[in-house]
């Protein structure tokens, strides 16, 4: 089961919902305003950082560097690009997007 | 109490109250724009950047990859137009591990309280 995450875990419940409902083993992939949640010292990231104990948690490249924070993602996040993106979908047989 | 008066009327204290993160939504984009339009009319224009907002002045945005413009660098030109009042609340910068450090311009950083009290003196507030 792959989730995707799309909304600053600032702004709305997204990351917060996903990480309630998200099963052990299960991947986590941050895109668009998503990618906040990684960047280190942040409120959101320490949630995320406790969650990486049994998810896999990936961030797309290209949001987190158009973002300015490239330097400042948290360690067990893996960063993929857009055939990575699209590997991760298709591998995984169950997607959900937390919009 | 005089007012300062120019070519185009009396000049208003505009504010701009920036809340969204830059590349997710247009609100960033559109309330640069409203900044220019309001500097190019001489007006009293001040910037406050709180919640998702202060991502916008976040230093090294690079949009390559998402093929998106990246505006970050207008900003830093803001000067150039008179508009020199850009404030970040302290609150949304420490939620978010940024410090002034993280950011691409000079700001003032303000409490909430603060604020809430530079809000209270404009004439004119519009939210992005």
């Amino acid at each position: 089961m792959l989730h995707i995450v799309t909304k600053s875990p600032y702004e709305k419940n997204a990351l917060d919902s996903c990480l309630r409902v998200a099963q052990a083993g299960n991947a986590v992939l941050l895109i668009e305003d998503g990618v906040y949640a990684a960047v280190r010292g942040g409120n959101a990231a320490e949630k995320l950082q406790k969650a990486a104990a049994s998810l896999k948690l990936y961030a797309l490249a290209p949001d987190i560097e158009a973002r300015g924070m490239k330097e400042r993602v948290i360690d067990g996040v893996t960063l993929v690009d857009y055939a990575g993106f699209v590997e991760l979908v298709t591998s995984h047989p169950t997607n959900q997007s937390w919009l | 109490m005089e007012e300062e008066q120019t070519s185009a009327g009396k000049v208003k204290k505009f504010m701009m109250l920036n809340r969204k993160a830059p590349y997710g939504t247009v609100y960033a984009l559109e309330s640069l724009e409203v900044v220019l339009i309001s500097a190019t009319f001489d007006q009293d224009v001040s910037l406050v950047f709180m919640d998702d907002g202060v991502y916008q002045l976040a230093k090294g945005q690079n949009t390559k990859g998402i093929e998106t413009k990246n505006f970050s660098p207008t900003y830093r030109a803001l000067e150039g137009y008179d508009v020199e009042k850009l404030y970040v609340e302290r609150e949304s910068m420490d939620a978010r591990g940024l410090t002034e450090a993280d950011l691409l311009v000079p700001v003032e950083v303000l409490s909430s309280a603060e604020v809430g009290k530079l809000m209270a003196e404009q004439d004119v507030v519009l939210s992005f």
